[in-house]
């Protein structure tokens, strides 16, 4: 558990920790960062997929042909890690399939199609102005209710988040965003600064815990300032600048430098008493509870020297890519190989096609040309050079990691905590040999899953089998058991009666034989006929 | 419209492995020539005679394996291996000694284990050890610094006398190694135990003739170190090696050389001395920092250059050989699994 006062008096001294490794790529942050966040024309057809969380989905509760409003629910549930997703504008339905995901597989998910009707025809919850006076159940039903999952990349549903079994030390707000080229953290905290405030706001409300920490990396000198002005008179509001280097966003990565603490490997922030939440999420919050809005946009950096007008969009959840590419004047004759990067260079992934909609998590699409991030070689051999183990902010060491992946010995791999890997991509960024080595790592994570579900599986199998043998073998016995009583039991009856019963039996034989020798006699007769 | 996919991370440092190996290549630039200065032209003739060598068996070898050839050879690291290779041997040690010595770096220390980062031991060093134990005549046949030497030669001379053993004016090797005042030369480390072990004691070994001029060891060997010393400062800037292998090495030599000079300073040299001769500056920038071979570790890393730096001294001081970088580099190169096992970082969020 951290001493929350002990932090502020750090922090207001100046004084920051710092984490091992971490990597300080090309920022690229001006491309985009220049402008407002642009609002833009609706698309033609929006692609809302029904789980754009972690979590499980919603059942959805809308039909082909329906009309809906923008902000109605389309899912609905009664599990609690379930968080709804809304049609994101007014218009009808026109199919409920599978469409291509937003997700490195690209696997299709259940997707709501929505034609918009061009209206864009709100239906608002009730306002929650008063929420001072309002219980927190009711707040966190809201949140729930307005689909509201971390928009900082992980889509936690902050409706769980917010309710914690533990004391809450400190919320860390975090407007780090140490990703190369996303933007679209820094300009809603230029622009939208007063209602992240109130988002914060509603969360200590919810929360209560002792202080609120919010975070920004120095390279965002006019977000900063915005917060500080919007949190002025506040005393429970520390500010804290912190200095430019990737992957200082990152959950873990951030309580380190604030506070010098670290998650235990097997627990949550909270196991230290820290809650971390997206600047986006405070904003999407403050909709929610004081305007009624559920989440139906989001920011989204469009960005990359393939696109002729990089910029800052206003997208609506479900906007397929080809829309935002539109937009921002997309040149695929800039490009090697087409390819749209969602999310930042380090950690983003590859979208299979331009009607990949954008969902809860995307806050950037980044469409690289052929000198940008060119396109990697194949992987030459790994020279143990340590470069990886320098970059780790996790304390890995990477070769060892990459040589039992490879070799697919996850136990060793394991023994080498695999599992603390955060997957930033500082070790790949960095390796002279250009080894993809996230992606051994995640194969290996992945296989190992999948090795202990078969495991989990076999082993439910061999205990149903054991107890079906076991079963069948007490059958057997009790069977045997009942057979060898009732022979006990005729032998004794035998006993008692003694020639009598070797009479009727005599008799019962010879009746037998009577009868199969009056059967014969007919037979023969019939033959003669 | 239909996108190409790729793995994160999307961007990445631009400084692959070839580009790594040619700047250890440049860096051992200064050496190079300051080697060429006090000795003559030997020096080059070797380290092309190890590239070419360490370039066709690598090439032959990967084709037999059926690896990408060409990409085999751009990563540089043969040539690099050659390079150190002919760096450490005589400068006019004959041409079948740089042949084989390079042949069995190249073909059995590194190929035969897998290639590029699966050798346990250090290429240039193992097959130095090999020719060392295999030829110790040739393979001590060190000149006297070129300004020293009774006879001068140029380049035509060395060449003539890699292959053929005579300059082309008729000197063999013999009377190359003979010094001004007439008697042969040898180098510092080489004087200075033929001195202890003929009773003489380390003061007296440095007033024999090699140390006595200016011109002697105190400029020739200890500019070559030194030459290299700046070499390694240049990668060390540049970020190409860290600075815990060949620190903590050179901090293994100062200790180790100082206790035993403090325990009997009669009988071992003197921390400069064992600094500045022989291959100790080399070896600490260019060979202990081979990462392939080495620990990986932080903490490891200290652990391996520290303890270069004492079986350094202690061969040299007790041992049968004169210098000993290259042993002291192989034999820590054995321990390198057990070191890295032991210095593993503490992991996020785990205790120690």
């Amino acid at each position: 558990m951290i001493d929350v006062e002990q932090v502020i008096t750090q922090l207001n001294q100046g004084q920051l920790f710092e984490y091992s490794g971490g990597v300080h790529p090309p920022q690229q942050k001006s491309l985009s960062n220049t402008t407002p966040i642009n609002t833009i024309p609706e698309p033609e057809v929006l692609y809302i997929p029904v789980k754009q969380h972690i979590g499980t989905q919603g059942s959805i509760c809308v039909t082909v042909g329906q009309h809906v409003a923008k902000g109605e629910a389309l899912t609905q549930s009664s599990n609690p890690f379930a968080v709804p997703v809304h049609a994101s504008t007014s218009g009808t339905i026109r199919a409920i399939t599978p469409h291509p995901s937003a997700h490195p597989s690209g696997i299709p998910e259940m997707t709501v199609t929505l034609e918009p009707d061009g209206h864009a025809q709100w239906q608002l919850m009730p306002l929650l102005s008063d929420y001072m006076h309002l219980e927190r159940i009711t707040l966190l039903e809201r949140i729930c209710q307005a689909g509201i999952s971390g928009l900082g990349g992980a889509g936690f549903p902050t409706h769980l988040k917010s309710n914690p079994q533990k004391p809450v030390e400190c919320i860390i707000i975090n407007g780090i965003e140490c990703e190369p080229y996303i933007t679209s953290d820094d300009r809603i905290m230029r622009e939208h600064a007063w209602q992240i405030k109130q988002g914060i706001d509603i969360l200590r409300h919810i929360i209560k815990p002792k202080h609120i920490i919010i975070a920004i990396e120095d390279n965002k000198p006019q977000a900063l300032d915005a917060l500080k002005t919007a949190c002025l008179e506040d005393n429970g509001i520390t500010i804290t600048s912190v200095p430019t280097k990737y992957p200082s966003g990152g959950e873990k990565q951030l309580i380190q430098v604030l506070t010098g603490a670290e998650v235990p490997h097997d627990g949550l922030p909270i196991d230290i008493g820290c809650l971390m939440y997206n600047v986006g999420t405070c904003f999407a919050i403050a909709d929610a509870v004081l305007h009624g809005k559920a989440l139906v946009q989001r920011v989204v950096t469009l960005t990359g020297q393939a696109l002729g007008h990089p910029q800052n969009v206003w997208a609506l959840l479900g906007t397929p890519i080809s829309h935002l590419l539109n937009i921002a004047e997309y040149e695929p004759s800039k490009q090697q190989a087409q390819k749209v990067i969602m999310g930042g260079p380090m950690m983003g992934f590859t979208v299979a096609n331009d009607t990949v909609p954008v969902v809860k998590i995307t806050n950037c699409l980044l469409v690289p040309d052929k000198q940008e991030l060119p396109d990697i070689e194949d992987e030459r051999a790994c020279i143990r050079c340590g470069l990886c183990a320098e970059a780790c902010p996790a304390g890995l060491l990477p070769q060892q990691l990459f040589w039992h992946s490879k070799a697919k010995e996850y136990d060793k791999a394991q023994a080498y905590n695999l599992d603390a890997c955060i997957e930033c991509g500082a070790c790949a960024y960095v390796c002279p040999s250009e080894i993809p080595l996230v992606h051994y790592y995640r194969k290996a994570k992945t296989d190992i899953k999948h090795i202990a579900l078969e495991k989990e599986k076999s082993e439910k199998a061999r205990v149903r089998f054991e107890t079906r043998q076991a079963r069948l073998l007490a059958d057997k016995q009790a069977r045997e058991e009942k057979h060898r009583l009732a022979a006990e039991a005729r032998k004794k009856s035998m006993d008692n009666k003694g020639n009598d019963a070797k009479d009727k039996i005599a008799a019962a034989l010879a009746r037998a034989k009577a009868k199969r020798a009056a059967a014969q006699n007919n037979s023969s007769t019939d033959s003669d006929k | 419209m239909q996108f190409s996919l790729s793995s994160s991370p999307h961007n990445r440092v631009r400084r692959d492995t070839g580009q790594v190996m040619r700047m250890v290549g440049y860096a051992c630039i200064p050496g190079v020539l300051a080697q060429t200065w006090f000795f003559g032209w030997g020096t080059i003739i070797q380290i092309a005679l190890a590239m070419i060598t360490a370039v066709v068996t690598e090439a032959t070898i990967l084709e037999l394996r059926k690896k990408n050839v060409s990409r085999g050879i751009r990563d540089y690291s043969a040539v690099v291996t050659a390079l150190l290779l002919g760096i450490c041997l005589p400068p006019l040690a004959p041409w079948w000694l740089v042949v084989i010595g390079t042949f069995f770096s190249i073909a059995i220390v590194k190929q035969l284990y897998g290639g590029l980062g699966f050798n346990m031991f250090n290429p240039a060093m193992t097959g130095y050890v090999v020719l060392l134990i295999s030829f110790p005549i040739s393979m001590s046949a060190w000149l006297p610094v070129q300004s020293m030497a009774q006879t001068s030669f140029g380049f035509f001379d060395a060449l003539s006398m890699i292959f053929t053993g005579f300059t082309q004016t008729g000197y063999n090797l013999a009377q190359l190694q003979l010094g001004i005042d007439g008697i042969t030369q040898a180098t510092p480390l080489d004087a200075v135990r033929t001195g202890l072990l003929s009773g003489m004691t380390y003061s007296e070994t440095l007033s024999a003739s090699i140390f006595s001029s200016d011109w002697g060891w105190s400029y020739g060997w200890s500019s070559v170190a030194l030459a290299y010393l700046l070499g390694g400062l240049v990668l060390l800037q540049q970020r190409i090696i860290n600075w815990q292998m060949p620190i903590s090495m050179l901090f293994g030599v100062i200790l180790t050389a100082g206790f035993l000079s403090m325990l009997s300073p009669d009988q071992t040299g003197s921390i400069t001395y064992h600094l500045l001769s022989g291959a100790v500056m080399f070896g600490a920038f260019f060979i202990v920092t081979d990462p392939v071979s080495g620990s990986t570790t932080d903490k490891g890393r200290i652990i391996f250059g520290l303890l270069i730096g004492f079986w350094t001294v202690i061969i040299r001081t007790y041992g049968g050989y004169p210098d000993a970088v290259a042993f002291a580099v192989v034999i820590m190169n054995i321990a390198v699994p057990l070191i890295d096992y032991y210095t593993q970082p503490r992991v996020y969020g785990h205790k120690s």
